[in-house]
């Protein structure tokens, strides 16, 4: 027991590294690249990225990671939140120059692409959750309230980002990309279940987080 | 014994053929005409370029794009048109003039080109093909191929005048 606890942590953040970096390695050796610009490129791995974000977004909120205090965890949450727009916006903006008129009829819902509503909805479902946290405070948003807004968006950020991502036909390789996918889902479930997110609370406080 | 003829399954088949064929015609009213014209698919405009030139081959060729253009309602060939096709492909981007090029229907209204292998733009391998020479309403297509491995795409037309 004592021998699990102490190999714990560097297994976790092992397997974390490797969720996220085996498929980043991956599509980094696509052949496909050989056929896209710079530019192109940038906005995949943007995309990539940001699902990597996704899947560590509920991990640092349920305190998954060890050596992270409830504290900084929640405080790494709003600093990679806004790293994820960053990434959102490179991977929108490198597509834009790329094809404009693809993006043009992603943006506006009319692509025959099927995976491309699912990302634009979790865009924007990121977009609300970051500028909603950035006034969160300003708007006097109480922590139950903040709840109400955040979790619904979560669910529509993890569910249309694992579909946009599992649709595409593009540089990811697709066991790995799978994985990751099933990872990002798992996360976000796990985190609502450890937290019963669907419970009345009156503060953040009050959930004690099961190790 | 009597020999059931209408056993479950028969049934089903034909109750569903029955309700496909119904919701169908209420769906698509019977055109007195046949044959019904194409319509431009969503996104197939998409990096156009008008004018593309009649090549024997685009680029160093090693796919191929191919289909039909018939007419509208008795669905005759149309021979000798001018159907326009660009992709993302090994040799440039679908933006790129040459990744453009043009070829005209045979007798049977047939068409085929070569063109450098498409591989997939925006999550998906597929081509681009554009009727725009004035005489039937314009139409875009944009076909998805069932995998980036192959190495051939189909298309067709369906025009009506203009």
């Amino acid at each position: 027991m004592t021998r699990w606890k102490s190999a714990r942590a560097p297994l976790i953040w092992g397997a974390l590294v490797l969720a996220i970096g085996v498929p980043v390695a991956l599509a980094a050796a696509s052949e496909q690249l050989a056929w896209r610009d710079p530019v192109y490129i940038l906005a995949g791995f943007a995309g990539i990225i940001a699902l990597g974000v996704v899947l560590v977004q509920p991990l640092l909120i349920g305190g998954y990671l060890p050596g992270l205090s409830a504290y900084r965890g929640r405080r790494a949450h709003h600093w990679i939140g806004g790293a994820l727009v960053l990434a959102i916006l490179i991977h929108v903006a490198g597509l834009w120059i790329t094809s404009p008129p693809d993006m043009v009829d992603a943006l506006t819902f009319s692509s025959p692409t099927p995976f491309s509503p699912f990302g634009v909805t979790a865009m924007w479902a990121i977009f609300a959750v970051a500028f909603l946290a950035l006034l969160r405070r300003r708007l006097g948003l109480r922590p139950r309230t903040w709840r109400i807004i955040h979790i619904p968006l979560a669910i529509v950020i993890v569910a249309g980002s694992v579909v946009h991502c599992l649709l595409i036909e593009g540089t990811m390789e697709t066991i790995s990309k799978v994985a990751l996918c099933a990872l990002v889902l798992a996360a976000a479930v796990k985190v609502m279940i450890d937290l019963q997110v669907w419970r009345k609370r009156g503060t953040r406080g009050e959930n004690a987080v099961r190790q | 014994m009597t020999t059931a003829v209408f056993n479950r399954r028969t049934l089903l088949v034909a109750g569903g053929t029955l309700l496909a064929t119904g919701a169908s015609g209420l769906l698509l009213p019977a055109r007195a005409s046949g044959l019904a014209p194409t319509e431009s698919m969503s996104g197939g405009a998409n990096n156009y370029r008008k004018g593309a030139a009649v090549v024997e081959r685009i680029g160093k060729g090693g796919f191929w794009m191919s289909g039909t253009v018939r007419r509208a309602g008795d669905g005759a060939p149309l021979s000798g048109q001018r159907i326009q096709i660009w992709a993302h492909t090994v040799e440039g981007r679908e933006h790129e003039p040459q990744s453009h090029g043009a070829t005209l229907t045979d007798k049977d209204g047939r068409f085929r080109l070569e063109m450098p292998q498409i591989i997939p733009i925006f999550g998906q391998p597929h081509g681009h093909l554009a009727y725009d020479s004035g005489e039937f309403k314009t139409v875009f297509l944009r076909p998805v191929m069932r995998s980036a491995k192959e190495t051939s795409l189909e298309a067709h037309f369906v025009l009506q005048p203009a």
